[in-house]
Order: C-alpha cells, then sequence, then structure tokens
C-alpha cells in the first residue's frame, strides 16, 4: 500500500487510540521542513563570533578587516543593541554581549554573508578589545565575600516575583512546613548526606536556528527552532526594544527541545543582523556552538537530612541545595523553586524544609531540561528513603507505601492533588518485577518513585468548523515532536465526534494563533487540552442551535452523533455538520468558532500550612505520578554499570494516545539513563572541554536493554481533558534515584555524586562502605 | 572569499545531475546549498551522529565527512528520492505505525541505515538491527519503536 493512501490508521482514532502522527509521513520521506531547511529569496547566512574569556569588558570592536571581507553585508555587536534586557523570571539578558562577556561562548558579534562559510570567516577578523576580569567558575565561589560580580546592576533588574537578589546571589527560596528542628527528636531513625549532580547536555538532533527577514514595513518575520513562538516573540522584543506587533514569531518542524528550545538561544541576534542587513538572515548554530552556547541541565548540590519513626513512618526532612546558574537568571529561578516544591517527593512529611540558593556563574547559562530540577532534588531524597528502609527491614515498596501522599492530602506548600495513582503504578512494577531473573540469578533491584506536576500558566484554543464541516484547530502550541497536534486533534475530535482525519491543527503563528506558553513542564496535553475540549464544546452547541432551528425542535431534544450529525433523540432524521457549516456561512448566524483560553490559576501556596519565601510561580499543580524499577549488572572489572531489565509505571490520567505516552516513557528512560551514568559536560577551567558528540558520549541504540517495560496507568483527574494528565517529563525524574539504590543493593556502597560512572562505582565495590557511615 | 566552485556530474537518485559547487565542498553542503536536496540533516559535521547518513553505490555514507568531488561515477541515493524502493516504502510505513518517529531529525538517517541492513541481512535479530542503527543517534524515543519497526518491517519483507 502507497504511504499517501488512506490507512486505517488515520481515520476513526479518537480519545485512547494510538493514532499515528500525521507528521510522521513526511518525516520518513525526507520531506519535513526544519529551520535550516528553509530559504528565503536573497537570503544571507549568518555567524556568530564567541566570547573566548569567561570574563571581561569589552572595551571596543575593530570591524575594519571583517566588513572588507568578501561576502559579507552587515556585522553587529554589543553596540547595535539598546539596553533592553530578556528573562523569564529576572531580566538580565541582552540580545548579545554589551559592555562585559560572561562566559566562554557567549556571542560577541554576528556577521551576515553571502554564505556560512563566508560569515564564518569575517568573524575571524572581527578584533575585540577586552580587559579580562577575575572568573566566577563555581557558585561556591561566586558567594564569596570578596567575589568578582558578574551583573553590577542586578537590583535594578527587572524581576518577576520576590528573588532576594544579591552579590551574586540570583535567587533565593525557602519553602517550610511543621517544624523541622523540633522534629528531630520524634526521629528513630536520621541519614543525612551531600549529593552532588553534574550538568547535562540537551543534544536535541537539531541544532538551534533562526532565519529572520524584515518586510517594507520594518516588520520582522521570525522562523526558529522552539518551543513557544510566544516566548520567542517576548524574548526578541523585550531585548531589542520591539512592540510585539512589530514581530511574527513563527515555527517550522522542530528537531526535539527538552528545555534547550524554550527560552531565547539565537533568535534576538538573528533579527539584529537581518534588520541591519534589510535582507533575510538565516543562522544555524555548529553541533559546538549548541554545546557552548545555549544552556545544559543544572548541576545541583543537594545536602539532605531524613528521619522517621522505627515503623518507618516518615517525620521530618531538611533539604538545601546550592545551583549554578551559569552567567544569565534564565528558567533557573524557576528551576530552583520547582526543586524545593518537589524534594518532599510523594510522601506525607509533616515536617519539610527546603531552601536554595542560585548563583550566578561565568558559564554559559543553566535552564529548563526535562525534569526541571526534579531529578537532582529525587537522587538525593529517592536513596535516603531507601537507606532508611534499609535500616528498619522494609522493603523499597513498604517503606513507600507507608508514606505516600494520599488523594485528598495536599502537596508541599499547598498545591491540590488530584487523581493519584502511585499505588497502582507502584503495584505494577512490584508484580513485574518479582521473584529472580529467568536464569534464576537474583536481581540488582532499585526503586524509584515521583510525580510531576502539568498545570501550569496561560493558554488558549480556537476551533473554526470549515464549510464543509471539518475542523480547523489553533492553539498556537509548538509541536517538537512528541505528538502534541496529534493529541490535541484527538481531543478535539472527541468532544465533536468526528474522526481524526477531520480535524486540522493550525501551525502556530503569534499573528494567528491564540497564546500558548509553551511547549514545556508536561503541560500542552492538560493545560491546552483543557483549552481544546472547551473551545470544540462551544463549537458543538452553536452546531446545537442551528440543528434545532434546522430540524423545528428543542435544543434539549438534540443529541451529537458519531460523524459529525446532530438528530433528534428517538428519530433517523439529522442534520449533518456540513449542512449546518454551510447554513452558518452563508444564510444564518455566521462562521461556526469557539473559543477558549485559561491561565492554570489554582495556587501552590497555602499560607495557612507553609511559610514560602521567594516562590517563583504562584500557580502550579495537577500531579501525575510514576515508579521505575530496574534491575541492573555490574561489570566486576571496570565497575561499568548495564541495566539488564526495566520497569515503568506512570499515572498520567488518561492516555489519550497510548503509544505517544509509551514512547515518552521509553525516550525519557533512556536520556535519563544516559544522565545517571555516563553523560557530564566538564570544563577545564572556563571552558567547556567536551562540546561535541566525539567528547560528550549519549546513548545509541546499542546501549538500551531490550527489557523496557512500561505500564500506563490511568487515573482521572477530573479537571483533566478526558482525565488526562502530563507524561512528558516523569520518565526520567527517576531514573538516576533507582539506578542509584540497585547500585546500593549489589555494591553495599551509597553513592552521592553523578554520573555513576564506572570509575565511582568500582571505587564504591573497592571501598569501605560509605552506608555505614 | 568565496571558494571557487568546481563543476560535478553526480547521479543522484537515478537522475545526472551537473552541479557547481564549491572546491572542496562535502557531499552535505552541495546537496543542501546547492541542490536544495535537504532531506540528510546537520546534526553535528562531524560523522558521529549519522543525520546525514545517504547512499553511495548501496552502502551508507555521512554525507558530512564525503567529498563531492569523490562522488562523481557514483550512484547516489538520498532518504527522499527512494520512495519506489519497496524495501524504503515498508520500512517507512513501519516507522510511522509503530512510533518510530518523534522529532523525526534523525528520521532520513534511521531509514538509510535499516535500509542497507536489509539488503545484508533480510531477517536481522534485534541485537542486529541495534548494531546497524549504533550510528545514528536519536534523542527522543529511546530507540525500542525503531527497532521495533526495522524487525516488523523485515518480518513483512520475508512473507
Amino acid at each position: 500500500m502507497s504511504l499517501d493512501q488512506a490507512d486505517p490508521i488515520f481515520v476513526g482514532g479518537t480519545v485512547g487510540k494510538s493514532v499515528a502522527k500525521p507528521d510522521n509521513l513526511e518525516k520518513v520521506q525526507g520531506r519535513a521542513e526544519y529551520i535550516a531547511d528553509l530559504y528565503r529569496p536573497g537570503m544571507l547566512h549568518g555567524a556568530i563570533l564567541a566570547s573566548p574569556h569567561a570574563h571581561a569588558r569589552i572595551n571596543g570592536y575593530d570591524l575594519t578587516d571583517a566588513l572588507d571581507a568578501p561576502g559579507v553585508v552587515a556585522i553587529i555587536t554589543g553596540d547595535d543593541v539598546g539596553d533592553g534586557r530578556m528573562g523569564a523570571f529576572i531580566k538580565d539578558e541582552h540580545a548579545i554581549a554589551k559592555g562585559k562577556v560572561l562566559y566562554v561562548g557567549e556571542p560577541v558579534a554576528a556577521v551576515a554573508a553571502r554564505t556560512e562559510e563566508e560569515a564564518r570567516q569575517a568573524c575571524r577578523l572581527i578584533r575585540v578589545e577586552y580587559e579580562e576580569l577575575p572568573a566566577v567558575l563555581s557558585p561556591e565561589a561566586g558567594l564569596e565575600p570578596d567575589a568578582p560580580i558578574l551583573h553590577e546592576k542586578l537590583s535594578e533588574y527587572i524581576k518577576v516575583f520576590d528573588a532576594g537578589s544579591e552579590g551574586n546571589l540570583c535567587s533565593r527560596t525557602e519553602l517550610s512546613e511543621g517544624d523541622v528542628d523540633a522534629a528531630w527528636a520524634d526521629c528513630d531513625v536520621i541519614v543525612e548526606d551531600e549529593f552532588t549532580t553534574q550538568p547535562q547536555a540537551h543534544v536535541s538532533m537539531e541544532p538551534c536556528g533562526a532565519l529572520a527577514e524584515v518586510d517594507a514595513t520594518g516588520r520582522v518575520t521570525l522562523w526558529s527552532a522552539n518551543q513557544s513562538v510566544f516566548r520567542v516573540q517576548a524574548n526578541v522584543c523585550e531585548s531589542l526594544g520591539l512592540p510585539m506587533s512589530k514581530l511574527r514569531s513563527l515555527t517550522p518542524r522542530v528537531g526535539a527541545g527538552f528545555g534547550n528550545k524554550m527560552e531565547p538561544h539565537i533568535q534576538p541576534i538573528t533579527v539584529a543582523l537581518a534588520m541591519k542587513a534589510k535582507r533575510p538572515v538565516k543562522l544555524i548554530l555548529s553541533r559546538e556552538e549548541d554545546f557552548e552556547m545555549v544552556r545544559a541541565r543544572h548541576p545541583y548540590r543537594v545536602r539532605m537530612k531524613t528521619g522517621a519513626k522505627a515503623d518507618g513512618t516518615l517525620v521530618a526532612r531538611d533539604c538545601e541545595v546550592l545551583v549554578d546558574c551559569g552567567a544569565f537568571a534564565d528558567d533557573s529561578p524557576g528551576v530552583l523553586g520547582y526543586s524545593l516544591l518537589m524534594c518532599g517527593g510523594p510522601y506525607r512529611i509533616p515536617n519539610l524544609r527546603a531552601s536554595g540558593r542560585l548563583v550566578y556563574t561565568n558559564k554559559l547559562r543553566f535552564g529548563a531540561f526535562r525534569g526541571f530540577g526534579n531529578p537532582q532534588v529525587l537522587f538525593a531524597g529517592e536513596q535516603q528513603i531507601d537507606q532508611i528502609g534499609d535500616k528498619l527491614g522494609l522493603d523499597p515498596f513498604e517503606i513507600r507505601r507507608r508514606n505516600m501522599l494520599q488523594e485528598g492530602d495536599q502537596w508541599f506548600v499547598g498545591p491540590r492533588i488530584g487523581s493519584n495513582g502511585l499505588a497502582r503504578c507502584m503495584d505494577a512494577v512490584e508484580e513485574a518485577a518479582k521473584g529472580p531473573r529467568a536464569d534464576g540469578s537474583p536481581r540488582n533491584f532499585g526503586l524509584s518513585v515521583t510525580a510531576h506536576i502539568s498545570g501550569l500558566l496561560g493558554t488558549g484554543a480556537i476551533v473554526r468548523m470549515l464549510e464543509d464541516g471539518t475542523i480547523s484547530l489553533n492553539t498556537g502550541a509548538t509541536d517538537i515532536g512528541q505528538g502534541s497536534d496529534t493529541v490535541l486533534a484527538q481531543i478535539c475530535a472527541e468532544e465533536l465526534k468526528l474522526p481524526f482525519d477531520q480535524v486540522v491543527v493550525a501551525s502556530p503563528d503569534t499573528d494567528g494563533s491564540p497564546y500558548n506558553w509553551g511547549t514545556t513542564a508536561s503541560r500542552v496535553t492538560y493545560t491546552t487540552g483543557r483549552a481544546v475540549k472547551a473551545a470544540a464544546g462551544k463549537v458543538v452547541e452553536q452546531a446545537m442551535d442551528h440543528a434545532a432551528e434546522m430540524l423545528d425542535c428543542d435544543v434539549e431534544d438534540l443529541e451529537l452523533r458519531e460523524g459529525g450529525r446532530i438528530g433528534q433523540r428517538g428519530s433517523n432524521t439529522d442534520v449533518t455538520f456540513a449542512e449546518i457549516s454551510g447554513r452558518a456561512h452563508w444564510a444564518v448566524g455566521g462562521p461556526l468558532v469557539g473559543s477558549e483560553t485559561l491561565v492554570f490559576d489554582e495556587p501552590t501556596h497555602d499560607p495557612k500550612r507553609a511559610i514560602a519565601l521567594g516562590l517563583p510561580f504562584p500557580r502550579i499543580g495537577v500531579f501525575s505520578f510514576a515508579a521505575l524499577g530496574v534491575d541492573i549488572d555490574i561489570d566486576d572489572t571496570s565497575g561499568q554499570v548495564t541495566v539488564h531489565e526495566a520497569w515503568s509505571a506512570a499515572d498520567v490520567g488518561r492516555a489519550i494516545n497510548p503509544r505517544l505516552v509509551d514512547v515518552q516513557l521509553h525516550g525519557g528512560f533512556v536520556q535519563g539513563l544516559g544522565y545517571a551514568l555516563y553523560e557530564e559536560m566538564v570544563w577545564d577551567g572556563a571552558r567547556l572541554a567536551n562540546p561535541s558528540l566525539m567528547d560528550y558520549k549519549v546513548p545509541t541504540a546499542r546501549d538500551v536493554p531490550d527489557a523496557i517495560h512500561t505500564f500506563i496507568i490511568e487515573d482521572p483527574d477530573p479537571t483533566g481533558p478526558f482525565g488526562a494528565k502530563g507524561a512528558g517529563e516523569i520518565g526520567l525524574n527517576t531514573v538516576p534515584g533507582a539506578i542509584a539504590n540497585a547500585v546500593a543493593k549489589a555494591t553495599s556502597a551509597r553513592h552521592t555524586d553523578l554520573p555513576l560512572t564506572g570509575e565511582r562505582v568500582l571505587d564504591g565495590m573497592l571501598g569501605p562502605d560509605p552506608s555505614q557511615d | 572569499m568565496m571558494a571557487k566552485k568546481v563543476l560535478h556530474s553526480l547521479t543522484l537518485n537515478g537522475e545526472q545531475v551537473d552541479v557547481a559547487t564549491p572546491s572542496g565542498a562535502t557531499l552535505l553542503e552541495t546537496l543542501r546549498e546547492d541542490l536544495r536536496v535537504l532531506s540528510s540533516k546537520r546534526g553535528c559535521n562531524q560523522g558521529v551522529c549519522g543525520a546525514c547518513t545517504l547512499l553511495v553505490d548501496g552502502k551508507p555514507v555521512r554525507a558530512c565527512l564525503t567529498l563531492t568531488a569523490r562522488c562523481e561515477g557514483h550512484e547516489i541515493q538520498t532518504v527522499d528520492g527512494m520512495g519506489e524502493d519497496h524495501v524504503m516504502a515498508t520500512l517507512q510505513r513501519h516507522m510511522v505505525e509503530s512510533g518510530g518517529v518523534q522529532c523525526g531529525f534523525c528520521t532520513g538517517g534511521v531509514l538509510i541505515s535499516a535500509r542497507e541492513l536489509l539488503a545484508e541481512d533480510p531477517m536481522p535479530s534485534r541485537e542486529a538491527v541495534k548494531t546497524a542503527l549504533s550510528g545514528n543517534v536519536c534523542r527522543c524515543t529511546g530507540y525500542r519503536t525503531i527497532v521495533d519497526a526495522v524487525v516488523g518491517a523485515a518480518e513483512e519483507l520475508a512473507q
């Protein structure tokens, strides 16, 4: 059968069916267009000159030779951009370095030329006069009293929350409920340790890129690799001082994100170049630049202390984190706040205190990465749960069951917990993993559980019925490959009782799409899905009104039937969507359009319950839950860990598209596997030492075990579209903690530092047992 | 200075193509910048990620490491031009149906490597599939659904 012919998988699919993503077709045929595949008439190519210094004042530029170089049309530097600063939480970042450079790799100048090669060669001819300054290369160093200051004007920056910024302290957050200091006296067992986690690179297969063009009125059209056309618009306009109405932000296909493409990369630079060159400019980063220039997962230092009663009941936890922010705040205050919110895990801990500091350093910005601070604190917390269980003779499932949050409980500091399928997730893993291996040998089993939110910020949907009764859905949510267009179309089709293939999804466009904060925080299925369902419901209501007039009956007597028909109950007579829409377009009432916008507005913080200082998001919630079990092998001579078998269960409320949920669990597991075992960005002084896929190892097909079992648990959330909750991040969160627990079981050694390299694991096997401390 | 362009005569997806391309250009550069054949992607430009993989004389090569000048007289095949190939079409359909496609940036290279594998070994084991695909990095799927697709296509083709 030809791929182009209608196939059963493309029709009739609605909620709960594993509809194949329609974009798969163009992708397997090599026809999908990503940012690097776009060309415009007269288009130039851009390239960036990166800072060789970690911290330096810029005293001047000499562009003479570069401007004379072949093919060069325009060059921009910090002198070409005004004082505008962008940032999601703290507006601390110019479009391009201005006055100072703050990390090796920071863009200092950019060239637009006829070809990419000419642009890159011209960059080498730009002379920048630097005055080197001492650099801050760790958060600890940044907090020293005499530390060099990165942002001298930090106090003047716009901040969207109470950040407590001072010196190199970007932000601080403190959350607490109960009385932790007094509670230790009630504990029969206490564990305490300091944990560190490493920076991880996103490595979306598509490097970041952008293409900008300016029209005759001076208005900019911008295409870019992104996770939100609206965040792109906001960041470019803030940093370049443009009214938002003067910039249209669009998206081609996006080659994955994982957080890397949520906030700005080089869109502001590309726009500034196109404005100066007065020609379209495309700028695509090399892989090395993508490593050095964009963002990465935060390294954490976590000090955690947990206490329990002799029966295993958790009493208290104290968690203090120190987070490397990098040179700009970006999403870091959110990551810090979220990790503290999650540091208790999905457990009832009556006395819980979490505090953290986020410190500017002369490194690339750290930012959003699948998990958003949760994996770091979970690596510590889930090991301590196991340690307490070990001391009390409770197995990993039992200690967790005795303490897990229940439906109706509130999360730490106050968010409501809706549906909670954690117990079922654990049951699924325990049942499947019980007993020895097939060959009779014992398992080296480790368990970790987690929760993750999916309700956050603003979103909208516009559902239009076209003249023939088919549907156009427009949400502004960028599909980065995970399949949100498909899932949202399924929700829309289900509400309208139409076959899936009668709903087409519009590509996000700030000119025509309703606002969507972004494809991030596991939020699109839940948050945007709610708007889609409501907007589609409004179209149904409008269609019902038409049908009542057309069939001369009351709306109450009508029913929506499969396939786009409305009829009288108990009668075969009905009218089709095509008839209704034709009437609406040409005769009565006007075209059918349903729209809905919403902002997630359930409070994060319950002041009666807890104290919160510096909480960056006042409204967040709706929890998905997950459990992961792993059975590992360890090579006796190298210490290298391999996963023999894994069981990943997630409560996603309702799987709108089970196969797409399943792929999220597999993909999250494998990205977590690299994080747990070997992925690490390494700095040699101020310079990233391994900014290439040669030197930064990511898992390949051979590194992944066949026996990864996934279990989709459905505990519908009453507020979710058809009960759905988020699924995007939860499969990664648990991997480091589960593997660390399995290593401890197999070697009797606890590990407090990620990644769990062969060298570290071997040291643990050879050395004294740190768990006996 | 803009590198001097040299005229090359290539055989691309069965058609003779004359192209002027900078001397020293890689096949990836020539295909993308001079011919606008865009199915090979620049993921690393270093021969590691596999997103630019295409067939030269039926063998998978990295377009980013291959000089265009060395391709004269050789048969180049890219995934966008292989729809008529029954094995490729079967692989494509299984990738679509199995969920082996997420962002899609690696997908063309994956299909090329899989096509070559099935030419050499029509009924590969899962281990053989993983080995054949070990030079194609995918950051989205976790590989499971891709391996399922290749094995599924092989089984269908064997019937």
